[in-house]
């Protein structure tokens, strides 16, 4: 489950393409206007290679923090039929960090380098996952309008140029369909159900309508950075048409459920085809994502908690003669 | 302030603040490419990769990953390192293959000379 990944505007390292090999840079960007998949043995441009490293990184890292919200919700969940799905969707979450961890690993970095930036918060995640599911409808809410953000970036991002992610999303989004569909159901059995249920699932969506608005990241800003992200195929999609797209799919269907959002300005403009709304807190997503939201804290402790209690078993079982060695594909 | 709903923050009172010690090296193990096999008789076809410290654990790491969904008949794992590979850069050994037609079966067409022969002989 992922939006988008954050790209910090003050970061001026490695945005140009100086010093590279011309001919070695006209033959891969000849290679990915001619729709051909770049693979992890092939010549890159070393921005190419650390923005993609940035991006799988934040993805994979956000799969493993997005599933402990909803995973606090499997001991409660309202009936066996909905734990085995919440269990299942919870267990999906991880197996796709394990699978974009992987994507990531075949551009040089070690997963073991990639925990530690991720434990010490060196690293970013969906920002929506620094907040909490304080009753089910949230876990609700997350599993329907979170997943549904997440497959509208994931579909984006595996026509993608480089092979190992495209291989890895194929495979995602091909899963989440289902976590989408669980999602629904359960919003609707809510949505259509006694006044208290119905209660309980608009106060959720209004909890949650700002971290969704937020989830495309900040509007976008034309910069070369972007053009050159955009040219190789790395970025797929802008933030903003990312987030028109999921208004379109998904704010009728909200509506449909006679379910309010708490946004008076939100509606399309038949005229141009977009959406119009308020735009939400980006002082707070900024403030969140760098560290201050209500459950940064308590996220990365639980990964450290795992990490560390974990950590004798691994050596326990670490093999004498193993040697590490980058994956191929 | 937000009250945790995570037990082992609210009940088994996890410390949020403390540190740990950085993963070292081979923590996370090495890789195993893993192959899978949708139904007997068909290819096993290459999937991904799973960390683990053997090729016993590989296999069970292997089936949590890719055999969540659909059908599997068999799984084969083996270490990463283990794979030799050609490279990429190398891919031009490849191209004469579309030349070699004689090796196409359908550039073999006989019926338009059995048929020109079969006129000449007046039928």
């Amino acid at each position: 489950m992922y939006g988008n990944a954050y790209i910090d505007p003050k970061d001026q390292k490695g945005k140009t393409v100086e010093g590279e090999d011309p001919v070695k840079l006209a033959e891969f960007e000849a290679r990915i206007l001619a729709g051909e998949k770049i693979e992890p043995q092939d010549w890159m441009p070393a921005l190419y290679r650390k923005q993609l490293i940035r991006m799988i990184e934040q993805h994979a890292h956000s799969e493993i923090i997005g599933a402990l919200p909803e995973g606090t919700w499997i001991t409660r969940a309202p009936g066996f039929r909905r734990k085995l799905a919440l269990m299942a969707k919870v267990q999906d979450e991880v197996g796709h960090a394990q699978l974009l961890y992987s994507a990531a690993e075949t551009l040089g970095k070690p997963r073991e380098d990639m925990i530690n930036d991720l434990i010490t918060g060196k690293s970013k995640y969906s920002n929506v996952f620094n907040y909490p599911a304080i009753t089910w409808a949230d876990s609700a809410i997350i599993a329907w309008l979170i997943d549904a953000g997440a497959i509208v970036n994931q579909l984006a991002n595996s026509k993608g140029s480089y092979g190992p992610y495209c291989r890895a999303l194929e495979r995602i989004c091909y899963e989440e369909s289902f976590h989408l569909k669980y999602g629904h159901d359960n919003v609707v059995h809510l949505a259509t159900g006694t006044a208290k249920q119905r209660q309980m699932v608009q106060e959720a969506l209004t909890r949650w309508w700002q971290p969704i608005m937020h989830f495309f990241g900040p509007p976008d800003r034309v910069s070369v950075h972007t053009e050159v992200l955009m040219k190789w195929k790395v970025k797929m999609m802008s933030n903003d048409d990312m987030r028109q797209q999921y208004l379109d799919m998904y704010v009728p269907k909200i509506w449909d459920l006679g379910l309010e959002l708490p946004d008076p300005n939100l509606r399309k403009n038949e005229e141009t085809g977009k959406w119009e709304y308020t735009e939400p807190d980006w002082d707070e997503f900024k403030r969140v994502i760098n560290g201050d939201g209500p459950c940064n804290a308590e996220r990365l402790a639980v990964r450290r908690m795992a990490e560390e209690k974990g950590r004798w078993v691994r050596r326990a079982i670490l093999g004498e003669d193993a040697k590490y060695s980058v994956p191929f594909a | 302030m937000h009250k945790s709903l995570d037990p082992r923050v609210n009940r088994a009172a996890l410390d949020v603040e403390q540190q740990i010690e950085p993963l070292g090296e081979l923590d996370q193990f090495q890789t195993f490419e893993v192959f899978h096999q949708k139904k007997r008789g068909q290819q096993h076809v290459h999937v991904g990769i799973v960390h683990a410290p053997n090729a016993n654990m590989a296999l069970l790491y292997a089936k949590e990953q890719y055999s969540r969904r659909g059908t599997t008949a068999n799984l084969w794992v083996c270490p990463s390192s283990c794979v030799t590979a050609t490279e990429y850069f190398d891919e031009d050994i490849f191209e004469t293959t579309n030349e070699k037609t004689y090796r196409d079966p359908a550039v073999y067409k006989v019926m338009d000379r059995i048929k020109a022969y079969k006129e000449r002989q007046g039928k």
